[in-house]
């Protein structure tokens, strides 16, 4: 009666570790490839355009509305504090240490991730990875690899043009509509902005684009080569990445803080 | 060939737009003044407490900032906080008896180095010492030294009272 129910969650048990290992060994067959690749830095550069350059205007865009709405929350709950001065040191702490690597890296997931999926997992169902091979040229080396440095190359910029807009979004909100003084909002910012807090963002940001890039292609490269496994693999891409962001930055905050 | 052409500029119109943003995040959001070759010279002042001062925080004058904390290390010497301040150079007439206090910038600010100016006709220079400092007031113990300034005031009017009963 029981024999059944135990033998499926060793099973299911026995696959989710399968899964992190085969993740893991992709990775290191990525980074073992990846000095190859830089050699060819054309193919990292197309990579960089259709990741980073086609993210832009949805980055830009987020970025101004999250700063928006950001400078309109904050003004609200710092008001009731008579303190709505520090309202631009809120909005560009909250902006570079959590919303701009965070939601960069998820729209990123959405915009670039699941491209990078479906592309990889058509070049899998219409065999072009397999002649590739049957070519001797190494898949991995000449397509996922230059996908992968382009979405890591892509990402700190994102998360820095989506916090500066961002910024800019609360200064609009803050400053223009809600009255905040000007000199007040940006002298306070500058007073509780380090160095050390842009520099947490961008490492973030790194972070996030190695582990969307890396789930991407994945998850692209082992498709199911059929039309319902390229979709699968696009959804899990989403599923998978926007997971692993919120999980990393949860730790990374907990190690850095 | 246009294609990639249009790749390559779309490009670099990224990778443009990511490092100014990364640039201007750095240098005009955050408190560090890049780029300035004017280095200043160093003062170096020692403190009982230095409270909440952290390396980077505005050194003033009468409001102005003239330059910032450097570090903050212990003196096992003289088993007091030494404090390192550059000043820029511009502000290079301070007089030499000048006094330095560590201040709190509104009631929930941060904590700054304010320099009262003394009257010396001898102005600082590169490595001196700040002989006059006031340390950063501890609230706790400026709570405490008023709890026992009162209670000190209680007792001799507690004391009558038990005679009477006698």
């Amino acid at each position: 009666m029981t024999a059944p129910v135990i033998r499926e969650l060793v099973e299911s048990v026995r696959d989710s570790l399968q899964t992190l290992g085969a993740y893991t060994l992709f990775a290191g067959r990525v980074a073992r490839e990846t000095p190859r690749a830089l050699w060819r830095f054309s193919l990292v550069i197309e990579q960089v355009y259709n990741s980073g350059a086609l993210s832009l205007v949805i980055t830009m865009l987020s970025g101004l509305f999250v700063g928006m709405v950001l400078g309109l929350q904050g003004f609200d709950l710092l008001q009731r504090f008579g303190s709505e001065e520090s309202l631009g040191s809120v909005a560009a702490l909250g902006l570079l240490k959590e919303l701009g690597p965070v939601i960069t890296a998820l729209l990123f997931a959405g915009r670039a991730g699941t491209a990078l999926a479906s592309e990889l997992g058509l070049m899998r169902a219409t065999d072009q990875l397999a002649a590739m091979e049957m070519m001797a040229v190494d898949p991995v080396r000449r397509v996922v690899v230059p996908r992968f440095l382009g979405g890591v190359i892509s990402m700190p910029l994102l998360a820095a043009i989506f916090s500066l807009i961002g910024v800019f979004g609360a200064q609009l909100v803050g400053v223009q509509i809600m009255g905040v003084d000007a000199g007040q909002f940006w002298s306070q910012m500058r007073g509780a902005v380090e160095l050390e807090d842009v520099m947490q963002g961008a490492l973030k940001s790194v972070v996030f684009g190695v582990a969307c890039s890396l789930v991407a292609v994945y998850e692209g490269y082992h498709s199911v080569p059929t039309a319902e496994g390229v979709g699968r693999a696009t959804t899990r891409t989403v599923v998978v990445s926007s997971v692993s962001v919120l999980l990393l930055d949860y730790m990374l905050t907990a190690v850095m803080l | 060939m246009r294609q990639t052409r249009a790749i390559e500029l779309g490009t670099g119109l990224f990778v443009l737009l990511g490092f100014a943003a990364l640039f201007f995040l750095t240098t005009q959001i955050t408190n560090r003044e890049f780029g300035l070759g004017d280095k200043g010279y160093r003062l170096t002042a020692m403190f009982e407490q230095v409270g909440g001062l952290k390396p980077g925080a505005p050194v003033s004058m009468s409001g102005v900032t003239i330059g910032r904390i450097e570090s903050i290390t212990y003196d096992f010497n003289e088993y007091r906080a030494r404090v390192t301040l550059r000043i820029e150079k511009s502000f290079d007439r301070i007089p030499d008896d000048s006094d330095a206090t560590i201040l709190t910038a509104g009631l929930l600010g941060g904590q700054y180095l304010g320099i009262g100016p003394g009257s010396s006709e001898t102005f600082f220079k590169e490595g001196d010492q700040i002989q006059f400092t006031q340390s950063a007031i501890v609230l706790e113990n400026l709570i405490s030294k008023f709890l026992f300034s009162k209670a000190a005031e209680g007792q001799p009017a507690a004391e009558p009272a038990k005679e009477a009963t006698q």
